[in-house]
């Protein structure tokens, strides 16, 4: 039923609200949110780039904070909603965060970057108008090896100037 | 604007694939799922050195849920891999080489059982002595990596004996009479450390068999015909049973080009009968796959007191590791580029690769340029010193202008050196004073500012392209290389050529996905050399296009093909008669269902232009009789140095790189940005350090990487266009060229900040300190 999880030795049934919606699972009482969300509800956005709360690619929303899906259990999620890149394509931060990235050329290989974009969402979330210190700060947990970063900075700064621009302020 | 505005050429196109990426719905190698399918692990060497007497399978066997063991046993002595030299099973047979190496993988139902399985797997090591120096290695009683290594199968004439894996000799002009003619001679040691990759992706292959025994696989890769080419040697198997493809790839850097667990995933699902994927974990990718080579560099250069050098003697040792994969290429490549881009008469350059019980070592970014340019840059600058000359103004007086040739005697048809030199030394405000440092802090600690300068080349080349056009029924376009676009953006430059050829809109070409069933044979996306060679590909691809688009269009319209010119947006028409012309649709229907048949452009070449001229140079040992043509760097960093801690701190990059054309402006200035900030990791951070012959690094806890919190306040790139006259639309690539000078300039900026000459990488907080109170003991 999930193969991966559930091979895990004391594999017991879960209940996640993933994505607005409920997920019901076994999991084993040491495996990971990050497991349960790539292998048994195929939800792949968050990345297992190191499993071990370096990288940052594998970042999600739970309970509304940006965290480390692989170093977070399964089975300590149970009342704390869950938000995967997968569940706020339809925000309007995300989406002008999106524009941002292709036009600023602020990923390339796209490995780090659902994780990039769930942590720079949590960010405008708290502030608005992040300046380059504070957009720096948010995103230091989230290593990339191909950008060099400037042009993360420069996009999440500009998805924020639109974001602020009147014509967006009636809709965001 | 340049001279050339098209429909897609010199546009910042944002990537191909950026909606997938963005969404996270683009599917790289761990994303993959099919029907059925087992799950892989492998066991790991904790030996450096063993002979394996046998294997006990009976537990891991037992375990409910395992599928398929494999072990050396299942290998055959014959068969054996490699870029250059024929000297590496699938995995360990025999014996094991280094700790991490794979002994043996397990197909199971579930991860975790296969896992759980590899530690029930017994196997009866009887150890060796090892041997981790590479100089210790090439003594004459050193233990034997590879027995016999003279005897493997070379693709060139590598000199391999015992521990010594290859090595390379280059000579011009007399440089041993040369020296009487120097004022002034400078000569040192420095040594590089081993660099990690840390593509964000750690590697992994999924193989799925069918009934008649032929294989599909995907894998993490820069090339689906050299995976095809190395699972194929190592295992013994025609190629026509293997298919290989390409998931999107989580960056590579040289990591995913030969072969990583590919092999071992094509034998467990031929033994299982069974579809299965492996991934590997961060710390396995760690450990086994491959790395960027240390170096040990002896250099001297002399020079006549008016700076003009005159000569230059350079001797190199590699840790090769313990198989041959790359590194007699890095080796050769190393040695062909260490005079920089500059003019020295005299030279002679020498080096080794020993073999050692190590992971090997092989392909990164830059192939063994940052690490010589690492020393020859930082010579230059105590030479400038030493001498009594501005840093600037030697290299100005010594650099390669147009019409002179490489060191060997290749002609270069496009040099934009000297501007790339002017706009870095005017934007990075070279003349004026640095800025003060930010103000001490209460500690008392001292903060210094010192600007470094560092010119490198690279080269834009290397073997087999080939490109396929096909005009679809609607006159729509499909391209299809065989290259991996392994994040760096090659489908949108490739699909941005190729529209421009045909001056279409970028939304009326499609590129297709690399599989060695479908697409012409491409050999890599490495070496600096998609945009280069396989654009000149689709060039020629879609030259055959128009030829065969206006022998239609003379049919249709009843006039000569030379009276025919192609419209922007999909038309052939009358040249200067606009309305009278028919469309790709219209052509390409007649094609299909009328007269002729589909329309298909085809091209495929291997560059040849030669590396050595005889006249000039003297080669003994050459990996590359034909290597590429020139691409340039020069790049000036501000650090700013804590006299307290020896912390180092890149402000400002200012980076220039001459590319023949900017396909795509954006793409090209994110490589250059990247390659700065790993190669800012490289001089400052990173290092892959030993105890004993265990790697005691492999996470990303304890091996870092620059993050976001490292950026120096200013990054910048400058493309510069020379106009390539044998490139796609005048252009060279741009891949690995900015990493090349990173270290050289982050050194001589320490240097002109504080006085202190490091000359081994990385420069730690720690040997800045150290550096700095041996310098205050010596005054």
């Amino acid at each position: 039923m999930s193969p991966a999880s559930a091979a895990t030795t004391g594999a017991a049934r879960v209940e996640l609200d993933v994505n607005g919606s409920v997920a019901d699972v076994r999991a084993g009482l040491s495996t990971t949110l990050l497991t349960v969300l790539r292998d048994d509800l195929h939800l792949t956005a968050a990345k297992r780039g190191c499993n071990q709360g370096v990288c940052g690619a594998c970042t999600v929303e739970i309970d509304g904070v940006p965290m480390r899906a692989c170093l977070s259990l399964a089975h300590g999620c149970v009342d704390r909603p869950v938000r995967t890149l997968e569940g706020m394509l339809e925000t309007p931060r995300m989406q002008a965060l999106q524009r941002a990235f292709a036009v600023s050329g602020a990923f390339q290989c796209g490995f780090c970057t659902p994780g990039v974009l769930v942590a720079a969402h949590a960010l405008l979330a708290s502030d608005p108008d992040p300046d380059e210190a504070a957009i720096r700060r948010a995103l230091s947990g989230n290593l990339c090896r191909c950008t060099g970063y400037a042009r993360i900075v420069a996009a999440v700064r500009s998805a924020a100037s639109s974001l602020a621009a009147p014509a967006n302020q009636a809709s965001a | 604007m340049s001279a050339l505005a098209g429909t897609a050429v010199g546009l910042s196109v944002p990537q191909l694939e950026g909606d997938d990426k963005l969404c996270g719905s683009a599917q790289y190698i761990a994303d993959l799922h099919r029907p059925g399918m087992l799950h892989g692990a492998i066991l790991q060497s904790p030996h450096a050195h063993a002979r394996i007497r046998g294997y006990d399978l009976s537990a891991a066997r037992a375990l409910p849920g395992v599928r398929a063991i494999i072990t050396g046993d299942d290998l055959d002595e014959q068969h054996r891999m490699g870029a250059f030299i024929k000297d590496e099973p699938a995995f360990a047979k025999g014996k094991v080489r280094y700790v991490g190496e794979i002994v043996a993988a397990v197909a199971a139902e579930s991860e975790a059982i296969a896992r759980a399985a590899t530690q029930l797997i017994r196997v009866d090591y009887e150890e060796l002595p090892a041997v981790v120096d590479p100089a210790a290695a090439l003594a004459p009683d050193a233990p034997l990596v590879h027995e016999g290594s003279a005897q493997y199968i070379k693709v060139f004439d590598a000199g391999t004996d015992g521990n010594l894996c290859s090595r390379t000799e280059f000579t011009s002009g007399d440089v041993d009479a040369a020296w009487a003619g120097c004022d002034t001679v400078v000569e040192a040691t420095y040594t590089t450390q081993a660099q990690a990759h840390v593509s964000l992706e750690p590697v992994g292959a999924l193989a799925e068999i069918d009934a008649g025994g032929r294989i599909t696989l995907w894998s993490a890769n820069q090339s689906v015909f050299r995976v095809q080419a190395s699972v194929c040697e190592s295992l013994g198997l025609p190629m026509t049973k293997l298919r290989c493809l390409t998931p999107r790839v989580g960056a590579g850097f040289g990591n995913k080009m030969e072969a990583h667990v590919q092999p071992a995933v094509v034998l467990l699902a031929m033994k299982a009968r069974r579809t299965v994927r492996m991934i590997l974990s961060r710390e396995e990718d760690f450990e086994t796959v491959r790395a960027r080579h240390p170096f040990s560099i002896r250099i001297k250069t002399g020079a006549r007191r008016d700076g003009t050098l005159v000569a230059r003697e350079i001797e190199v040792l590699l840790d090769g590791g313990a198989y041959g994969d790359d590194s007699p290429g890095v080796l050769g490549y190393a040695l062909l580029m260490q005079c920089g881009p500059y003019r020295i008469p005299h030279v002679r350059a020498r080096g080794r690769v020993a073999y050692t019980n190590k992971l090997r070592f092989g392909a990164f970014r830059g192939f063994g340029v940052p690490q010589v340019t690492f020393a020859a840059e930082s010579q230059l600058d105590e030479l400038a010193e030493q001498i009594g000359i501005d840093r600037i103004a030697l290299r100005r007086r010594n650099m390669l202008v147009p019409g002179d040739p490489w060191f060997g005697g290749q002609a270069i048809r496009s040099n934009g050196l000297a501007e790339c030199l002017d706009i870095v030394e005017r934007e990075s405000r070279w003349r004026e004073p640095v800025a003060a440092p930010t103000p001490d802090a209460p500690s008392g600690q001292r903060l210094r500012r010192g600007r470094g300068i560092a010119l490198s080349a690279h080269i834009s080349g290397l073997l087999a392209s080939g490109a396929i056009v096909r005009l679809l029924e609607d006159g729509s376009v499909l391209l299809n290389t065989g290259a991996v676009d392994i994040g760096q953006g090659s489908n949108t430059v490739l699909t941005q050529i190729c529209a421009e050829a045909l001056q279409l809109p970028v939304d009326r070409v499609a590129i297709a996905s690399p599989d060695t069933d479908g697409s012409p044979y491409n050999w890599g996306t490495t070496a600096s050399r998609v945009t280069y060679v396989t654009g000149r590909s689709v060039v020629g691809a879609a030259a055959e296009i128009e030829k065969k688009l206006k022998a239609h269009a003379g049919e249709m319209l009843e006039c000569g093909v030379d009276d025919l010119e192609l419209l922007p947006g999909g038309k052939v028409a009358v040249k200067g008669v606009a309305q009278k012309s028919v469309s790709f649709a219209d052509i390409s229907g007649r094609a299909h269902w009328a007269a002729g048949g589909p329309l298909i452009g085809t091209h495929s070449w291997v560059f040849d232009q030669k590396t050595f001229d005889p006249k000039r140079a003297v080669a003994l040992g050459l990996p590359f009789a034909q290597i590429g043509i020139f691409s340039f760097n020069a790049l000036v960093v501000e650090v700013e140095l804590d006299e307290a801690t020896g912390q180092v701190r890149v402000v400002g990059a200012w980076s220039a790189c001459d590319i023949g054309r900017a396909i795509n402006p954006m793409l090209a200035s994110g490589q250059i940005e990247g390659a700065f900030v790993q190669g800012m990791g490289y001089a400052l951070v990173e290092e892959m350090v030993w105890d004993g012959a265990r790697l005691a690094n492999p996470s990303l806890m304890d091996y870092k990487i620059p993050t976001m919190g490292e950026l120096p306040e200013t990054l910048r790139a400058y493309l510069i266009e020379s106009d390539e006259p044998s490139g796609p639309f005048g252009a060279k690539s741009v891949g690995e060229l900015g990493i090349n000078g990173v270290a050289a300039a982050i050194a001589n900026a320490i240097a002109d900040a504080a006085g202190v000459r490091l000359r081994q990488l990385p420069m730690t907080g720690e040997r800045v300190l150290r550096g700095l109170l041996e310098s205050a003991a010596a005054s």
